[in-house]
Protein backbone atom coordinates (compact mmCIF):
# COMPACT_ATOMS: atom_id res chain seq x y z
CA UNK A 1 0.00 0.00 0.00
CA UNK A 2 1.55 3.33 -0.97
CA UNK A 3 1.87 5.78 1.86
CA UNK A 4 -0.04 8.87 0.91
CA UNK A 5 -0.31 12.23 2.56
CA UNK A 6 -3.60 11.40 4.28
CA UNK A 7 -2.80 7.79 5.16
CA UNK A 8 -4.21 6.95 8.54
CA UNK A 9 -2.94 4.08 10.64
CA UNK A 10 -5.38 1.50 12.00
CA UNK A 11 -4.82 1.02 15.69
CA UNK A 12 -6.42 -1.68 17.80
CA UNK A 13 -6.57 -1.03 21.52
CA UNK A 14 -7.51 -3.89 23.82
CA UNK A 15 -8.89 -2.29 26.97
CA UNK A 16 -9.84 -4.10 30.13
CA UNK A 17 -13.40 -3.63 31.27
CA UNK A 18 -12.58 -2.42 34.77
CA UNK A 19 -9.83 0.18 34.38
CA UNK A 20 -8.77 1.14 30.90
CA UNK A 21 -12.19 1.05 29.28
CA UNK A 22 -13.48 3.27 32.04
CA UNK A 23 -10.38 5.42 31.53
CA UNK A 24 -11.27 5.77 27.85
CA UNK A 25 -14.79 6.66 28.89
CA UNK A 26 -13.48 9.33 31.20
CA UNK A 27 -11.27 10.71 28.43
CA UNK A 28 -14.41 10.97 26.32
CA UNK A 29 -16.60 12.58 28.93
CA UNK A 30 -13.78 14.99 29.86
CA UNK A 31 -13.67 15.96 26.15
CA UNK A 32 -10.03 14.99 25.84
CA UNK A 33 -9.16 14.32 22.20
CA UNK A 34 -7.55 11.13 20.96
CA UNK A 35 -7.31 10.03 17.33
CA UNK A 36 -10.32 8.35 15.77
CA UNK A 37 -7.90 5.79 14.28
CA UNK A 38 -7.94 3.96 17.59
CA UNK A 39 -10.51 1.16 17.64
CA UNK A 40 -11.19 -0.02 21.16
CA UNK A 41 -12.00 -3.64 21.89
CA UNK A 42 -13.30 -4.24 25.38
CA UNK A 43 -12.01 -7.36 27.12
CA UNK A 44 -12.95 -8.61 30.58
CA UNK A 45 -9.33 -8.46 31.75
CA UNK A 46 -5.98 -7.78 30.12
CA UNK A 47 -5.10 -11.43 30.58
CA UNK A 48 -8.04 -12.37 28.38
CA UNK A 49 -5.85 -11.25 25.50
CA UNK A 50 -4.38 -14.34 24.00
CA UNK A 51 -1.17 -13.60 22.03
CA UNK A 52 -3.11 -14.82 19.02
CA UNK A 53 -5.50 -11.85 19.37
CA UNK A 54 -2.58 -9.51 18.79
CA UNK A 55 -1.38 -11.47 15.79
CA UNK A 56 -4.91 -11.71 14.46
CA UNK A 57 -5.35 -7.95 14.74
CA UNK A 58 -2.20 -7.44 12.67
CA UNK A 59 -3.34 -10.01 10.16
CA UNK A 60 -6.67 -8.23 9.76
CA UNK A 61 -4.88 -5.05 8.83
CA UNK A 62 -3.97 -3.29 12.05
CA UNK A 63 -0.83 -1.17 11.90
CA UNK A 64 -0.35 -1.05 15.64
CA UNK A 65 -1.78 -2.90 18.62
CA UNK A 66 -1.87 -1.60 22.17
CA UNK A 67 -3.01 -3.42 25.27
CA UNK A 68 -4.31 -1.43 28.23
CA UNK A 69 -5.07 -2.90 31.61
CA UNK A 70 -5.29 -2.05 35.28
CA UNK A 71 -2.06 -1.08 37.01
CA UNK A 72 -0.14 -4.08 38.38
CA UNK A 73 -1.62 -4.77 41.79
CA UNK A 74 -4.98 -3.21 40.91
CA UNK A 75 -6.42 -6.00 38.77
CA UNK A 76 -10.14 -6.55 39.36
CA UNK A 77 -9.39 -10.27 39.39
CA UNK A 78 -6.32 -9.73 41.62
CA UNK A 79 -3.62 -11.22 39.41
CA UNK A 80 -4.77 -11.22 35.77
CA UNK A 81 -2.54 -8.43 34.58
CA UNK A 82 0.56 -10.09 36.04
CA UNK A 83 0.05 -13.04 33.73
CA UNK A 84 -0.69 -10.71 30.82
CA UNK A 85 2.52 -8.85 31.57
CA UNK A 86 4.68 -11.96 31.26
CA UNK A 87 2.91 -13.11 28.13
CA UNK A 88 3.19 -9.77 26.36
CA UNK A 89 6.81 -9.32 27.38
CA UNK A 90 7.66 -12.58 25.67
CA UNK A 91 5.46 -11.96 22.64
CA UNK A 92 6.81 -8.48 21.99
CA UNK A 93 10.33 -9.72 22.42
CA UNK A 94 9.60 -12.38 19.81
CA UNK A 95 8.14 -9.83 17.40
CA UNK A 96 11.28 -7.70 17.80
CA UNK A 97 13.33 -10.81 17.12
CA UNK A 98 11.45 -11.39 13.87
CA UNK A 99 12.18 -7.87 12.73
CA UNK A 100 8.67 -6.45 13.17
CA UNK A 101 9.19 -2.78 14.04
CA UNK A 102 9.04 -2.42 17.81
CA UNK A 103 6.90 0.73 17.83
CA UNK A 104 3.87 -1.23 16.66
CA UNK A 105 3.20 -2.98 19.95
CA UNK A 106 2.77 -1.52 23.37
CA UNK A 107 1.35 -2.25 26.79
CA UNK A 108 0.17 0.57 29.00
CA UNK A 109 -1.45 0.45 32.42
CA UNK A 110 -4.34 2.94 32.58
CA UNK A 111 -6.65 3.22 35.56
CA UNK A 112 -10.28 4.33 35.49
CA UNK A 113 -9.26 7.74 36.81
CA UNK A 114 -6.57 8.33 34.19
CA UNK A 115 -8.52 9.84 31.29
CA UNK A 116 -5.65 12.20 30.59
CA UNK A 117 -3.11 9.39 30.50
CA UNK A 118 -5.35 7.44 28.13
CA UNK A 119 -5.63 10.28 25.68
CA UNK A 120 -1.91 11.08 25.85
CA UNK A 121 -0.93 7.44 25.40
CA UNK A 122 -3.16 7.06 22.35
CA UNK A 123 -1.89 10.30 20.80
CA UNK A 124 1.74 9.33 21.19
CA UNK A 125 1.17 5.75 20.05
CA UNK A 126 -0.72 6.81 16.92
CA UNK A 127 2.03 9.31 16.13
CA UNK A 128 4.65 6.61 16.38
CA UNK A 129 2.76 4.16 14.19
CA UNK A 130 2.01 6.88 11.65
CA UNK A 131 5.74 7.50 11.38
CA UNK A 132 6.38 3.78 10.81
CA UNK A 133 3.84 3.57 7.98
CA UNK A 134 1.64 0.60 7.06
CA UNK A 135 2.41 -2.74 8.62
CA UNK A 136 3.50 -5.15 5.92
CA UNK A 137 6.18 -7.25 7.57
CA UNK A 138 4.17 -9.54 9.78
CA UNK A 139 1.94 -10.58 6.91
CA UNK A 140 4.89 -10.98 4.60
CA UNK A 141 7.01 -13.11 6.90
CA UNK A 142 6.41 -16.15 4.75
CA UNK A 143 6.19 -14.31 1.43
CA UNK A 144 2.50 -15.02 1.29
CA UNK A 145 1.39 -11.58 0.24
CA UNK B 1 22.76 -52.69 21.35
CA UNK B 2 22.62 -56.41 22.11
CA UNK B 3 22.21 -55.54 25.78
CA UNK B 4 19.08 -53.52 24.95
CA UNK B 5 17.61 -56.33 22.87
CA UNK B 6 18.30 -58.86 25.63
CA UNK B 7 16.62 -56.63 28.18
CA UNK B 8 13.60 -56.18 25.92
CA UNK B 9 13.39 -59.93 25.27
CA UNK B 10 13.52 -60.79 28.97
CA UNK B 11 10.81 -58.32 29.89
CA UNK B 12 8.57 -59.28 26.96
CA UNK B 13 8.88 -62.99 27.67
CA UNK B 14 8.28 -62.62 31.38
CA UNK B 15 5.13 -60.67 30.55
CA UNK B 16 6.18 -57.68 32.60
CA UNK B 17 5.73 -55.46 29.58
CA UNK B 18 3.23 -55.90 26.77
CA UNK B 19 5.25 -54.07 24.14
CA UNK B 20 8.56 -52.42 23.48
CA UNK B 21 8.95 -48.97 22.05
CA UNK B 22 12.24 -48.57 20.26
CA UNK B 23 13.78 -47.96 16.85
CA UNK B 24 13.42 -50.21 13.83
CA UNK B 25 15.87 -50.71 10.98
CA UNK B 26 15.07 -48.59 8.00
CA UNK B 27 16.00 -49.14 4.40
CA UNK B 28 19.46 -47.73 5.01
CA UNK B 29 21.81 -47.50 7.95
CA UNK B 30 20.84 -43.88 8.43
CA UNK B 31 17.05 -43.99 8.53
CA UNK B 32 15.85 -46.00 11.53
CA UNK B 33 12.33 -45.14 12.63
CA UNK B 34 10.38 -45.39 15.90
CA UNK B 35 8.47 -48.65 16.22
CA UNK B 36 6.51 -50.82 18.63
CA UNK B 37 7.63 -54.42 19.05
CA UNK B 38 5.07 -56.80 20.50
CA UNK B 39 6.87 -60.16 20.22
CA UNK B 40 10.43 -61.15 20.96
CA UNK B 41 10.80 -62.43 17.35
CA UNK B 42 10.05 -59.00 15.96
CA UNK B 43 12.98 -57.61 17.95
CA UNK B 44 15.33 -58.84 15.22
CA UNK B 45 14.60 -55.53 13.48
CA UNK B 46 15.45 -53.52 16.59
CA UNK B 47 18.31 -51.10 16.14
CA UNK B 48 20.08 -48.50 18.24
CA UNK B 49 22.84 -46.50 16.62
CA UNK B 50 24.00 -42.95 16.01
CA UNK B 51 21.06 -42.25 13.73
CA UNK B 52 18.38 -43.03 16.35
CA UNK B 53 17.76 -39.36 17.01
CA UNK B 54 13.99 -39.75 17.26
CA UNK B 55 12.58 -38.80 20.65
CA UNK B 56 10.23 -41.60 21.70
CA UNK B 57 8.56 -39.85 24.62
CA UNK B 58 5.59 -38.53 22.62
CA UNK B 59 4.66 -42.07 21.51
CA UNK B 60 4.11 -42.88 25.17
CA UNK B 61 0.86 -40.90 25.07
CA UNK B 62 -0.59 -43.44 22.64
CA UNK B 63 1.09 -46.35 24.40
CA UNK B 64 -0.52 -45.28 27.67
CA UNK B 65 -3.97 -45.86 26.19
CA UNK B 66 -3.22 -49.51 25.51
CA UNK B 67 -3.40 -52.47 27.88
CA UNK B 68 -0.31 -53.27 29.91
CA UNK B 69 3.06 -51.71 30.39
CA UNK B 70 5.32 -50.41 27.67
CA UNK B 71 9.09 -50.65 27.75
CA UNK B 72 10.54 -47.47 26.34
CA UNK B 73 14.12 -46.49 25.58
CA UNK B 74 14.90 -42.87 26.37
CA UNK B 75 18.09 -40.96 25.74
CA UNK B 76 19.06 -38.36 28.36
CA UNK B 77 17.46 -35.46 26.47
CA UNK B 78 14.32 -37.51 25.71
CA UNK B 79 13.83 -38.07 29.43
CA UNK B 80 13.26 -34.32 29.86
CA UNK B 81 10.41 -34.49 27.35
CA UNK B 82 8.95 -37.49 29.14
CA UNK B 83 9.15 -35.68 32.46
CA UNK B 84 7.41 -32.66 30.97
CA UNK B 85 4.60 -34.88 29.63
CA UNK B 86 4.38 -36.49 33.04
CA UNK B 87 3.88 -33.18 34.75
CA UNK B 88 1.22 -32.23 32.21
CA UNK B 89 -0.54 -35.53 33.01
CA UNK B 90 -0.29 -36.67 29.41
CA UNK B 91 1.45 -39.95 30.20
CA UNK B 92 0.99 -42.53 32.93
CA UNK B 93 4.22 -43.36 34.76
CA UNK B 94 2.68 -46.60 36.04
CA UNK B 95 2.34 -47.89 32.50
CA UNK B 96 5.92 -47.25 31.49
CA UNK B 97 9.10 -49.18 32.10
CA UNK B 98 11.81 -46.70 31.24
CA UNK B 99 15.25 -47.82 30.24
CA UNK B 100 17.62 -44.88 30.05
CA UNK B 101 20.00 -45.55 27.20
CA UNK B 102 23.40 -43.99 26.78
CA UNK B 103 23.96 -41.52 24.00
CA UNK B 104 27.15 -40.40 22.32
CA UNK B 105 25.62 -37.68 20.20
CA UNK B 106 23.18 -38.35 17.38
CA UNK B 107 23.85 -37.89 13.71
CA UNK B 108 22.01 -36.07 10.96
CA UNK B 109 22.26 -37.56 7.51
CA UNK B 110 21.62 -34.09 6.13
CA UNK B 111 24.96 -32.99 7.56
CA UNK B 112 26.84 -35.58 5.55
CA UNK B 113 27.70 -33.67 2.40
CA UNK B 114 28.20 -36.56 -0.03
CA UNK B 115 26.03 -37.53 -2.99
CA UNK B 116 24.67 -41.03 -3.50
CA UNK B 117 25.12 -42.44 0.00
CA UNK B 118 24.89 -46.23 0.01
CA UNK B 119 26.05 -47.15 3.46
CA UNK B 120 27.52 -45.49 6.53
CA UNK B 121 29.65 -47.27 9.08
CA UNK B 122 31.08 -46.07 12.33
CA UNK B 123 27.75 -45.00 13.85
CA UNK B 124 27.32 -48.15 15.95
CA UNK B 125 26.50 -47.88 19.61
CA UNK B 126 28.35 -48.09 21.96
CA UNK B 127 31.46 -48.45 19.79
CA UNK B 128 31.04 -45.32 17.69
CA UNK B 129 34.11 -44.41 15.67
CA UNK B 130 35.76 -41.00 15.64
CA UNK B 131 35.23 -40.84 11.89
CA UNK B 132 32.34 -42.13 9.88
CA UNK B 133 33.09 -44.05 6.73
CA UNK B 134 30.57 -43.24 4.04
CA UNK B 135 30.25 -45.53 1.06
CA UNK B 136 28.82 -43.66 -1.88
CA UNK B 137 28.12 -44.42 -5.52
CA UNK B 138 31.29 -42.54 -6.36
CA UNK B 139 33.69 -44.04 -3.85
CA UNK B 140 34.37 -44.05 -0.12
CA UNK B 141 34.48 -40.83 1.85
CA UNK B 142 35.08 -40.03 5.51
CA UNK B 143 33.71 -37.38 7.85
CA UNK B 144 34.36 -36.72 11.55
CA UNK B 145 31.56 -38.01 13.81
CA UNK B 146 31.33 -34.59 15.46
CA UNK B 147 30.83 -32.80 12.14
CA UNK B 148 27.83 -34.94 11.29
CA UNK B 149 26.12 -34.47 14.65
CA UNK B 150 22.69 -32.88 15.03
CA UNK B 151 22.74 -29.24 16.04
CA UNK B 152 21.11 -30.08 19.38
CA UNK B 153 23.94 -32.43 20.35
CA UNK B 154 26.47 -29.61 20.13
CA UNK B 155 24.53 -27.93 22.96
CA UNK B 156 23.63 -31.16 24.81
CA UNK B 157 21.68 -30.83 28.06
CA UNK B 158 23.86 -33.39 29.78
CA UNK B 159 24.47 -37.06 30.33
CA UNK B 160 22.01 -37.53 33.19
CA UNK B 161 18.56 -39.03 32.75
CA UNK B 162 15.92 -37.19 34.78
CA UNK B 163 13.53 -40.14 34.87
CA UNK B 164 14.23 -43.88 34.50
CA UNK B 165 13.72 -47.31 35.98
CA UNK B 166 17.04 -48.66 34.82
CA UNK B 167 20.09 -47.34 33.02
CA UNK B 168 21.97 -49.17 30.28
CA UNK B 169 25.07 -47.81 28.62
CA UNK B 170 27.33 -44.82 28.92
CA UNK B 171 26.81 -41.34 27.54
CA UNK B 172 29.45 -39.03 26.17
CA UNK B 173 29.94 -35.31 26.60
CA UNK B 174 29.29 -33.66 23.24
CA UNK B 175 28.89 -30.00 24.14
CA UNK B 176 31.14 -27.78 22.08
CA UNK B 177 29.02 -24.73 21.34
CA UNK B 178 27.13 -21.99 23.15
CA UNK B 179 23.42 -22.73 23.22
CA UNK B 180 22.34 -19.13 22.63
CA UNK B 181 25.11 -18.00 20.30
CA UNK B 182 22.91 -18.09 17.20
CA UNK B 183 20.02 -16.34 18.98
CA UNK B 184 22.39 -13.60 20.10
CA UNK B 185 23.74 -13.22 16.60
CA UNK B 186 20.23 -12.58 15.29
CA UNK B 187 19.34 -10.26 18.17
CA UNK B 188 22.30 -8.08 17.26
CA UNK B 189 20.99 -7.56 13.71
CA UNK B 190 19.01 -4.54 12.60
CA UNK B 191 15.23 -5.04 12.23
CA UNK B 192 15.68 -5.13 8.44
CA UNK B 193 18.30 -7.87 8.63
CA UNK B 194 16.26 -9.87 11.14
CA UNK B 195 13.24 -9.70 8.93
CA UNK B 196 15.23 -10.66 5.84
CA UNK B 197 16.72 -13.63 7.69
CA UNK B 198 13.41 -14.98 8.95
CA UNK B 199 11.61 -14.31 5.71
CA UNK B 200 14.19 -16.29 3.78
CA UNK B 201 13.96 -19.17 6.27
CA UNK B 202 10.21 -19.24 6.78
CA UNK B 203 9.28 -18.87 3.14
CA UNK B 204 10.75 -22.34 2.66
CA UNK B 205 8.03 -23.80 4.89
CA UNK B 206 5.64 -26.13 3.08
CA UNK B 207 3.30 -26.49 6.08
CA UNK B 208 3.76 -30.23 6.26
CA UNK B 209 3.15 -30.00 10.02
CA UNK B 210 6.04 -32.35 10.73
CA UNK B 211 7.36 -30.04 13.44
CA UNK B 212 4.00 -30.02 15.17
CA UNK B 213 3.51 -33.75 14.85
CA UNK B 214 6.88 -34.65 16.28
CA UNK B 215 6.95 -32.06 19.08
CA UNK B 216 6.46 -33.66 22.52
CA UNK B 217 5.12 -30.35 23.85
CA UNK B 218 2.53 -30.20 21.02
CA UNK B 219 0.32 -32.88 22.43
CA UNK B 220 -3.09 -31.20 22.61
CA UNK B 221 -5.93 -33.51 21.73
CA UNK B 222 -7.31 -30.82 19.52
CA UNK B 223 -4.98 -28.44 17.74
CA UNK B 224 -5.84 -24.98 16.45
CA UNK B 225 -4.13 -25.89 13.21
CA UNK B 226 -6.39 -28.85 12.59
CA UNK B 227 -9.12 -27.92 10.19
CA UNK B 228 -12.65 -29.14 10.80
CA UNK B 229 -13.18 -29.40 7.05
CA UNK B 230 -13.78 -32.81 5.56
CA UNK B 231 -11.19 -34.99 3.84
CA UNK B 232 -8.99 -33.31 1.26
CA UNK B 233 -10.32 -29.90 2.16
CA UNK B 234 -8.50 -30.34 5.45
CA UNK B 235 -5.24 -30.06 3.62
CA UNK B 236 -6.14 -26.78 1.97
CA UNK B 237 -4.93 -23.71 3.75
CA UNK B 238 -8.20 -22.61 5.20
CA UNK B 239 -7.11 -19.29 6.55
CA UNK B 240 -4.24 -17.08 5.59
CA UNK B 241 -3.90 -16.28 9.28
CA UNK B 242 -2.65 -19.67 10.27
CA UNK B 243 -0.49 -19.75 7.17
CA UNK B 244 1.32 -16.57 8.09
CA UNK B 245 1.51 -16.92 11.83
CA UNK B 246 1.96 -20.69 12.18
CA UNK B 247 5.51 -20.56 13.49
CA UNK B 248 4.97 -17.71 15.94
CA UNK B 249 1.82 -19.27 17.37
CA UNK B 250 3.40 -22.69 17.68
CA UNK B 251 6.51 -21.31 19.33
CA UNK B 252 4.43 -19.31 21.79
CA UNK B 253 2.24 -22.26 22.59
CA UNK B 254 5.21 -24.32 23.68
CA UNK B 255 7.00 -21.42 25.39
CA UNK B 256 7.88 -22.41 28.93
CA UNK B 257 7.12 -26.04 28.16
CA UNK B 258 9.63 -26.65 25.39
CA UNK B 259 12.55 -28.70 26.67
CA UNK B 260 14.65 -27.71 23.65
CA UNK B 261 14.84 -31.30 22.43
CA UNK B 262 15.44 -30.06 18.91
CA UNK B 263 13.09 -32.51 17.21
CA UNK B 264 11.38 -29.73 15.21
CA UNK B 265 14.61 -28.83 13.44
CA UNK B 266 15.60 -32.45 13.00
CA UNK B 267 12.44 -33.43 11.14
CA UNK B 268 11.95 -30.29 9.06
CA UNK B 269 12.20 -31.43 5.45
CA UNK B 270 13.13 -27.92 4.41
CA UNK B 271 15.88 -27.54 6.99
CA UNK B 272 14.38 -24.50 8.71
CA UNK B 273 16.18 -23.85 12.03
CA UNK B 274 12.94 -23.92 14.00
CA UNK B 275 14.74 -24.30 17.32
CA UNK B 276 15.74 -20.64 17.02
CA UNK B 277 12.18 -19.62 17.94
CA UNK B 278 12.01 -21.86 20.98
CA UNK B 279 15.47 -20.91 22.10
CA UNK B 280 14.63 -17.22 21.92
CA UNK B 281 11.77 -17.81 24.37
CA UNK B 282 13.99 -19.94 26.60
CA UNK B 283 16.66 -17.24 26.58
CA UNK B 284 14.13 -14.53 27.48
CA UNK B 285 12.58 -16.66 30.23
CA UNK B 286 16.01 -17.40 31.71
CA UNK B 287 16.98 -13.75 31.63
CA UNK B 288 13.71 -12.29 32.94
CA UNK B 289 12.21 -14.92 35.20
CA UNK B 290 15.19 -16.97 36.34
CA UNK B 291 16.88 -20.04 34.90
CA UNK B 292 14.30 -22.60 33.91
CA UNK B 293 14.66 -25.95 32.20
CA UNK B 294 11.34 -27.50 31.28
CA UNK B 295 11.09 -31.14 32.24
CA UNK B 296 13.94 -31.11 34.72
CA UNK B 297 11.59 -31.67 37.65
CA UNK B 298 7.93 -32.19 38.42
CA UNK B 299 7.40 -29.50 41.06
CA UNK B 300 8.64 -26.07 40.00
CA UNK B 301 6.07 -23.70 38.51
CA UNK B 302 6.23 -23.08 34.78
CA UNK B 303 7.22 -19.47 34.00
CA UNK B 304 4.05 -18.61 32.11
CA UNK B 305 1.72 -19.91 34.81
CA UNK B 306 3.54 -17.94 37.45
CA UNK B 307 4.41 -14.31 38.16
CA UNK B 308 6.07 -11.99 40.61
CA UNK B 309 5.00 -8.44 41.36
CA UNK B 310 8.42 -7.18 40.22
CA UNK B 311 8.38 -8.65 36.71
CA UNK B 312 9.83 -6.59 33.87
CA UNK B 313 7.42 -4.41 31.91
CA UNK B 314 6.70 -5.45 28.31
CA UNK B 315 8.97 -3.70 25.87
CA UNK B 316 11.17 -2.11 28.53
CA UNK B 317 14.44 -1.07 26.99
CA UNK B 318 12.95 -0.60 23.52
CA UNK B 319 13.19 2.62 21.57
Amino acid sequence: MPVTENWKPKIVAFCCNWCSYAGADLAGSSRLAYPADVKIIKVPCSCRVNPMFILRAFEKGADGVILCGCHPGDCHYSTGNYYARRRMTLLFSMLDYLGVEEGRTRVEWVSAAEGVKFSETMNSFVEKVRALGPNVRLGDLRCKN
Amino acid sequence: MQELINKAKTLLESGEVARVLGWKKGEYEYDPEPAFFETSESLKDFVYNGFCGANLSKYMIEAGKKEGKTLVFLKPCDSYSYNQLLREHRVDREKAYIVGVGCKGKLAVSKIPFEGILNISGAEYPDAAETLTVETLYGTETIAYKDAMLERCHVCKGKEHVVYDELIGESADTVDADRFAEVERIEAMSPEEKFAFFQSELSKCIRCNACRNVCPACSCRKCVFDSTAFDSEQKANTTSFEEKMFHIIRAFHVAGRCTDCGECSRVCPQGIPLHLFNRKFIKDINALYGEYQAGSDLESKAPLTNFTTEDAEPGVGRG
